[in-house]
């Protein structure tokens, strides 16, 4: 067995040995803190290095499992792709591994159940380093379920609110019609490759009209669980009420399993390239990154925000997908695989800045117990670690230089921009408009974090047990600092990501970027030939210097010291806390602009001597559009089944006489 | 040979970069005084903003109790970020190394990132205004930053490239050929450089009237040398907007080689270009009023609408090169 397939055994060893250890914890609640939580660290940084293995080795290592069905064995496969999917989950798993110790200690008075938190989170993992490394469809789709099963058990971890019930199920509904979808899509594709084995899919050639079937279903299933518009209602309601631990790897990396499956299901095993799928991706893609976007900027719940910024970047994600499609149907190898690198780059650079984000996010739960931001303030004095770390993890989703996100969207952009190769008119202006509306979501973005963080750090604390926060343990700074660590090395160094990445579009389609793309660590050159670069490096280093220089002129103003006194305030009262902007307030002028789409509730209550209130709901037009629709013809149709339930015991059992005769016939 | 070369544009390039900062407050005096004479008024010295920022410097810098760290590091991330973006854009001569730094879509997101560090300061002090000031230019540049990018696209994909000291290269080499899809982008450009700038009719430099301001609603709790750097830094972006839009449109006169007669024809060039543009500007701002905030995102999509009518139109009229 190969050296990386045996470190990735190891990984889901010990991500199960993690799961059985926390069994105990319903005794020793210590034990999930203790041991717990370092073994599912270990084994994220078992996964991490078995991913980088993978990706520097090259090449693909299989082995066949001694499990499974007697005529249908289990059989793993360690290739570029998996091994960078690998690396991804390994990466926020080990953040998640240290900062978790320091998170659970409080919950270990609470009326919860830890070892079911410890049990399920080592069976998530399990099932999500699985996903990865499955080369079957029977193993694939059984760690799928695993994964979908025991994030349910997560997401109703705190289960005494009616409300986390009702995400809780919700979430489980969706996923099972989307592995529904997905199991679909494997068998049409097993019908065509004769068997379930990954290989025989792959050296199958469908009809284009299966194809476009199998397509159809993997894009809705992996989508419903990358939470792409429309079907995106479910992640803003089960994703915040998690742990905000498993909040990071819900966001982080489960939504990154599912483009996953979309990238080996599309562009592995079906294996052509049509550009209306293309133009379908790219659409929905758009439209998920803007209407994430939006969303997010309606909410005040800082774990709900972020959960309707993961809709938006896997939209970026799935606009740089949809640009490889259209590329590769075009016979643009090269470009493909840039549009396909930068997907791969984005969502890399999304599973550290959003799991990031999630654990300050869980940082300021911890030592506030708040997730409103419209309570918070100041916080920035009181927690300056997780304050620094969270300003660069706004910096980056932001995709502002020399962060991370910058980097990924500055490659969808190029791609976007060699739309001139393309011969079909509708696809050259098409494409524009898809780079439009990432221009848009990028600028929003901006705005958004600059409310929250505005909001929740900077001013002054706008309730008392916000003004009474303290920093945070050791370990759940560690957890954070990791991440934003590698925000910026992300971000600095992108021409060694590229390097190292470079692998997957080689494998997969056979041709990748020239190798003078990535020989130079100074600049970033995708496209020699168009003469476009970028340097993270000098930028940061002029950056440096120029900040450098103005600090250095300054050291001889006249007058160096600093006063305090009172805001200035254009000479009014002074203020307080009360007279802050609001997030909601910062919110409103572009709720105005784009006031068309949400689903607005603004009302004025005058309550007498209790004074005027005013209440202001928004909601997700998706609900309204999508999911009540469906629900309601549901019910309808339970309604006319229930028809059948008269309560008299003879027509039970005329029915089920009936139901045999019919079934014998079938059979006869 | 090679190397004496490379020195020298680096020297140039710094050169330049200076000459940014050093440009700044003149070009401010210079609308101030058009601006003035316009009103019929004599108005103050050409070099009046010089004289300010030397003021503000000597200044003692007042710092609110709320204020937190962030608040004083903000205007030197500002003003360096600022600075950066402007030295990658071509002022006197083109093929400078700093060019390839950082291109279009770089440039755009280093002011981002000085407005992303500007309305944070805004609102650390935890004022009501600030606020307001930041929620606005929030609003004002999630409109104009697309507008921006679809019409710095029309150009980058007509010269095939994002990189500015290309596409300008482009227009040079090139036989001069009206495209619609420029002038579509140079209306779109110049509706971006005013709300982006805060000049009239989007936001007023000039106000101090509270609820009017959306600039200067921002730096109200700055003082002293923070003060200082912030302003240096707006007028840093006023001349990198001016010479973004003269040089890429009409490029001749910028120096194509480092000999020092190239350079200093190219110094003629920009500063007549920008002296024209500054005029241009202060007639439009002396006609026109400001409007009120929310007829501001109208103004706003009819440049990201002529940006994204150039962008089409050079997709669909351009012919494949």
């Amino acid at each position: 067995m190969d050296g990386a397939l045996l470190l990735a055994a190891l990984a889901v060893m010990l991500a199960l040995a993690s799961a059985a250890v926390s069994l105990a914890a319903a005794q020793q609640p210590q034990v999930l803190r203790l041991l717990a939580m370092p073994l599912l660290g270990l084994s994220g940084l078992l996964a991490l290095g078995a991913g980088l293995v993978a990706l520097v080795a090259g090449g693909a290592v299989t082995a066949t499992l001694p499990l499974g069905l007697p005529w249908l064995p289990w059989c793993v496969r360690l290739d570029a792709l998996a091994g960078f999917f690998l690396a991804v989950i390994g990466v926020v798993t080990v953040a998640v591994g240290l900062y978790g110790p320091g998170y659970v200690r409080t919950l270990e008075h609470g009326r919860e159940s830890l070892s079911a938190l410890g049990v399920f989170t080592g069976l998530f993992l399990t099932g999500m380093l699985l996903v990865v490394l499955a080369d079957d469809a029977f193993l694939f789709m059984v760690a799928w379920e695993l994964m979908s099963l025991s994030s349910y058990f997560l997401v109703a971890f705190q289960h005494e609110h009616a409300a986390n019930r009702r995400a809780a199920f919700l979430y489980l509904l969706m996923a099972h019609v989307g592995g529904l979808a997905i199991l679909l899509a494997f068998g049409v594709l097993a019908s065509f490759g004769a068997g379930f084995a990954f290989d025989a899919m792959r050296s199958a050639d469908p009809p284009v009209a299966w194809a476009s079937v199998a397509f159809v279903l993997a894009f809705l299933g992996f989508g419903m669980k990358a939470g792409l518009v429309p079907l995106h209602a479910w992640l803003p309601e089960a994703h915040p009420v998690a742990p905000s631990h498993i909040s990071a790897l819900m966001s982080g990396v489960m939504l990154k399993v599912a483009v996953y499956g979309f990238i080996r299901v599309v562009f592995d095993l079906i294996g052509q390239f049509h550009w209306q799928w293309g133009v379908a991706v790219l659409a929905v893609g758009s439209v998920s990154a803007l209407m994430g976007v939006l969303y997010a900027l309606m909410q005040h719940d800082l774990k709900r925000l972020l959960a309707y910024h993961s809709v938006e970047n896997l939209g970026i994600i799935f606009i740089g997908l949809g640009l490889a499609l259209i590329f590769l149907s075009a016979g643009h190898g090269l470009l493909g695989a840039l549009a396909l690198l930068a997907a791969l780059y984005h969502t890399v650079n999304h599973a550290v800045f959003k799991g990031l984000l999630f654990l300050g996010a869980g940082a300021i739960l911890h030592s506030t117990h708040e997730r409103d931001l419209e309570q918070m303030g100041g916080l920035l004095r009181r927690m300056p670690w997780t304050g620094l770390f969270f300003l660069v993890g706004c910096l980056s989703i932001s995709a502002l230089p020399p962060f991370n996100g910058f980097v990924s969207e500055w490659l969808t952009f190029q791609a976007a921009l060699q739309a001139w190769h393309l011969d079909s008119g509708v696809l050259r202006s098409l494409i524009p408009i898809a780079a439009a509306v990432l221009a848009l979501t990028g600028a929003l973005a901006a705005a958004c974090f600059v409310k929250v963080y505005g909001v929740a750090f900077l001013g002054q604390a706008r309730s008392r047990h916000v003004r009474r926060a303290r920093p945070v343990p050791v370990g759940m700074r560690a957890g954070q600092g990791l991440l934003a660590a590698l925000c910026v090395i992300l971000g600095i160094l992108p021409t060694g990501v590229l390097t190292l990445i470079g692998d997957i579009p080689r494998q997969l389609l056979g041709g990748g970027l020239s190798p003078a793309a990535a020989s130079d660590w100074l600049w970033l050159t995708p496209l020699p030939a168009e003469g476009v670069s970028y340097s993270a490096p000098l930028v940061v280093m002029l950056l440096a210097g120029a900040i450098g220089l103005a600090l250095w002129r300054l050291r001889h103003a006249a007058v160096r010291r600093v006063r305090r006194c009172a805001a200035w305030d254009c000479g009014f009262a002074p203020p307080t806390p009360r007279m802050q902007y609001t997030a909601t307030a910062f919110a409103q002028p572009i709720r105005r602009v784009f006031g068309l789409l949400f689903h607005v509730d603004e009302s004025v209550e005058s309550r007498g001597h209790d004074g005027t209130r005013y209440q202001l709901v928004v909601r997700d037009r998706a609900w309204g559009l999508f999911y009540a629709p469906v629900a309601q013809v549901v019910e309808t149709a339970a309604r006319r089944v229930a028809r059948l339930q008269s309560g008299n015991i003879r027509v039970y059992l005329g029915w089920t006489l009936s139901t045999l005769l019919v079934l014998l016939w079938i059979i006869s | 040979m090679d190397h004496l070369v490379t020195s020298g544009a680096w020297g140039l390039a710094l050169l330049q970069a200076l000459l940014y900062a050093a440009l700044g407050p003149l070009l401010v005096g210079w609308i101030r005084k058009v601006k003035a004479v316009l009103q019929n008024r004599r108005g103050a010295s050409v070099l009046q903003p010089y004289r300010d920022l030397r003021k503000l410097l000597m200044k003692e810098a007042r710092v609110a109790h709320t204020a937190s760290p962030l608040f004083r590091a903000a205007p030197y991330v500002v003003f360096g970020a600022t600075w950066l973006a402007a030295a990658t854009v071509p002022l006197v001569a083109v093929d400078l190394p700093t060019a390839a730094i950082a291109d279009i879509i770089a440039l755009v997101g280093l002011l981002a990132l000085a407005r992303f560090f500007l309305a944070l300061a805004g609102m650390d002090v935890g004022t009501a205004f600030g606020g307001m000031g930041a929620s606005r230019e929030m609003l004002v540049s999630a409109l104009a930053e697309p507008a921006m990018l679809m019409a710095v696209f029309t150009l980058a994909m007509t010269a095939h490239s994002t990189n500015l000291a290309t596409v300008v290269d482009y227009h040079l080499t090139g036989s001069i050929v009206l495209r619609p899809s420029f002038l579509f982008a140079f209306a779109g450009l110049i509706l971006v450089a005013i709300a982006e700038t805060g000049r009239i009719p989007v936001d007023n430099p000039a106000t101090h009237l509270e609820l009017t301001m959306i600039h200067e609603a921002m730096l109200l709790e700055y003082s002293g040398r923070h003060l200082a750097l912030m302003e240096w830094a707006a007028q840093i972006k006023l001349v990198l907007y001016g010479a973004l839009i003269a040089n890429v449109f009409f490029p001749w006169g910028i120096a194509r080689s480092l000999w020092p007669s190239a350079v200093a024809v190219g110094l003629v060039a920009i500063v007549l270009k920008l002296l024209t543009l500054g005029a241009a500007l202060a007639v439009a701002e002396t006609v026109l009023a400001k409007m009120r905030l929310f007829r501001a995102p109208a103004f706003l999509n009819l440049a990201l609408l002529m940006s994204l009518l150039g962008l089409l139109s050079h997709v669909i009229l351009g012919v494949r090169a």
